[in-house]
């Protein structure tokens, strides 16, 4: 014995289906008592309107780790700490963001180790002398000379300054 | 010329916790460094020009005097860092190669089978661009098999400055002269004991052990050191990635940073230990039905009066709840601890590790709620988003008095905002 029943709610998109339930015969065992169980509600919710036509065009967020690779293992946040770096655009309490997989060229911000100290500094080649240029009246160019030990630690990509407490 | 054999690389990181150290610190660049294991008991770490001065695993107390006399400077251990630089190293190796394995911190083997490029240079490539990146000194050694390109490591560690890091063995005349240059005693998974066996048997090389009858080796030793003898003679009988099978026990134990008498510090060091081993347990997936919580006092000071003493806990059902587990432990202190003790260490294990519904309980057995399952979830994933200990039982303490001593512990220059690096622009 079969019972043959629409499913309605599909009908809207889909030629009409016919679900096949048996009906078995059954017996109650007992008396039947409330059991608390909370069984799901399903809906289905079919928009009734217009579909938006921006759904098939949705793009994820704009990221900043992205934009800026501080994922990629190449990339370090450093913090500036001092005046000599404002001409471009660097302040004190900034935080850079430094590729270490490029190599230095010429006219480059990078962090170097200067005698064993991190320096922010914009890196010049004169001739066959290494100059850390300050872009800053106020501060001298450094000549790099024999006896100073001077090491590229990596490029300036990014800068990041915090408006509210400039 | 290159065969269709299977060619792996190992590459190694040199003194790793020790070049970390100096990653941030260039002008550590020319000075002796040790690292100190927890709570600055022992030395684990050294650099290539500490390594004349400190042995491995000396005591800090012992050798602080040779510190200052030779201007060695110590930290104590940051895995923190080691372990944000060690992602870094491994991340950059395995965007270079086909498929490899990372065989612990600073360990990692990769896939170099079928590479046209002269092997030389591609393992110079990866030592360069590494060392670029990170900062990090690494070694690389290959050749057809990975018990072999250990020993090529291990040959081009020893030979720094004749062969720049790097050691290719593919060739059978330069493995023929590594095995025969390298005791037995050096080859990978040969211990002291094991060697000194081999020793009393004439095999004395790497060659040796090479050459010898491979069934006899496992007769008398052991399958894994038969399998040692044959990648050693160029059969390669271990792939990448072998999946490692769960953890059947977990252990987080832990030395106090001093001795402690009261029962609440205790219970907050248990509760801790708790977390963290239940956080372990859900990283791979598995519940557990017992633990076992035990304390101590020191054992090796006469004038201390010792103790020590466990309990184990048989869980209502099979668990990862941090909760439910937290609150067992805590518990379990009740039972072990005795007044008057000056304890140093307290140790929680789970037992009886299973994956979930793994065994088929009766019908009417508890089971751990799933609600329980969806807040460990949360927790799981705000820890790991805003660092461990953010959301924790109440229980356990943010800074203890118990702590760690980490005397000498260098900054969290690459995970902590306010701990970044500076450089100077002056």
């Amino acid at each position: 014995m079969h019972t043959v029943q629409p499913l309605a709610a599909c009908a809207r998109f889909f030629p009409v289906r016919y679900a096949v339930v048996p009906v078995m015969p059954s017996s109650i065992l007992g008396a039947i008592s409330p059991s608390h169980t909370r069984l799901p509600f399903f809906s289905h919710r079919v928009p009734a309107g217009f579909p938006s036509p921006a759904a098939d065009h949705l793009e994820k967020h704009i990221s900043l780790d992205e934009l800026f690779e501080i994922r990629a293992p190449h990339m370090y946040l450093v913090k500036i700490e001092g005046e000599s770096m404002i001409g471009a655009g660097i302040y004190d309490g900034d935080l850079v963001i430094v590729d270490r997989s490029r190599e230095a060229q010429h006219g480059d911000i990078v962090i170097a180790a200067l005698n064993g100290e991190p320096v922010c500094k914009r890196l010049h080649h004169k001739g066959r002398e290494v100059i850390l240029q300050s872009e800053n009246k106020a501060y001298p160019a450094r000549y790099i000379l024999e006896s100073d030990e001077m090491m590229v630690w990596g490029v300036v990509r990014y800068s990041v300054r915090d408006h509210a407490y400039v | 010329m290159h065969t269709s054999k299977q060619i792996f690389a190992l590459v190694d990181c040199n003194s790793f916790y020790a070049s970390c150290e100096r990653v941030f610190r260039p002008d550590l660049a020319k000075t002796p460094i040790v690292v100190l294991s927890n709570n600055d008991g022992c030395v684990i770490a050294r650099s290539y020009d500490a390594k004349p001065f400190v042995k491995m695993g000396a005591p800090y107390f012992q050798i602080k005097d040779t510190l200052r006399r030779e201007g060695i400077v110590a930290f104590s251990s940051n895995y923190a860092l080691y372990g944000q630089i060690s992602e870094r190293v491994m991340t950059i190796i395995e965007g270079m190669v086909s498929s490899s394995e990372v065989y612990s911190i600073d360990e990692i083997f990769c896939d170099l089978s079928g590479r046209m490029e002269d092997l030389t240079v591609i393992g110079r490539s990866i030592r360069d661009r590494v060392l670029r990146c990170t900062g990090i000194p690494v070694g690389v050694g290959i050749a057809h098999t990975k018990t072999l390109a250990k020993l090529a490591n291990h040959t081009a560690k020893r030979l720094q400055a004749q062969t720049g890091g790097v050691v290719d063995i593919c060739d059978p005349h330069k493995r023929d002269w590594v095995l025969r240059n390298t005791a037995v005693g050096e080859v990978w998974g040969v211990g002291r004991k094991l060697n000194a066996h081999l020793q009393a048997m004439g095999i004395q090389s790497a060659m040796d052990l090479a050459k010898a009858d491979k069934v006899m080796i496992g007769r008398k030793f052991s399958v894994v050191l038969e399998r040692t003898a044959r990648e050693l003679a160029g059969v390669s009988c271990m792939e990448l990635d072998e999946p490692n099978p769960p953890k059947q026990e977990i252990c987080c134990s832990r030395m106090f940073g001093k001795r402690m008498s009261e029962i609440g510090s205790i219970k907050e060091a248990v509760a801790t230990y708790t977390a963290r081993a239940a956080e372990k347990l859900r990283a791979q997936g598995s519940v557990c039905k017992k633990m076992r919580v035990s304390i101590r006092t020191g054992m090796f000071s006469p004038d201390e009066a010792k103790y020590a003493n466990g309990v184990m806990i048989v869980l209502p059902y099979a668990t990862n709840d941090t909760l439910l587990m937290t609150n067992a432990a805590t518990q379990a202190v009740d039972h072990v601890f005795r007044p008057g003790y000056r304890y140093s260490k307290a140790e929680v294990m789970l037992l009886d590790l299973r994956q979930p519904g793994e065994f088929s309980d009766d019908l009417f057995a508890l089971t751990q709620p799933e609600t329980s399952n969806r807040l460990m979830g949360v927790m799981d994933s705000i820890n790991s988003r805003w660092g461990r200990g953010t959301l924790r039982t109440a229980t356990v303490p943010a800074e203890p008095e118990w702590g760690m001593r980490r005397d000498f512990m260098s900054q969290s220059y690459t995970t902590r905002i306010d701990q970044l690096w500076t450089a100077k622009a002056n």
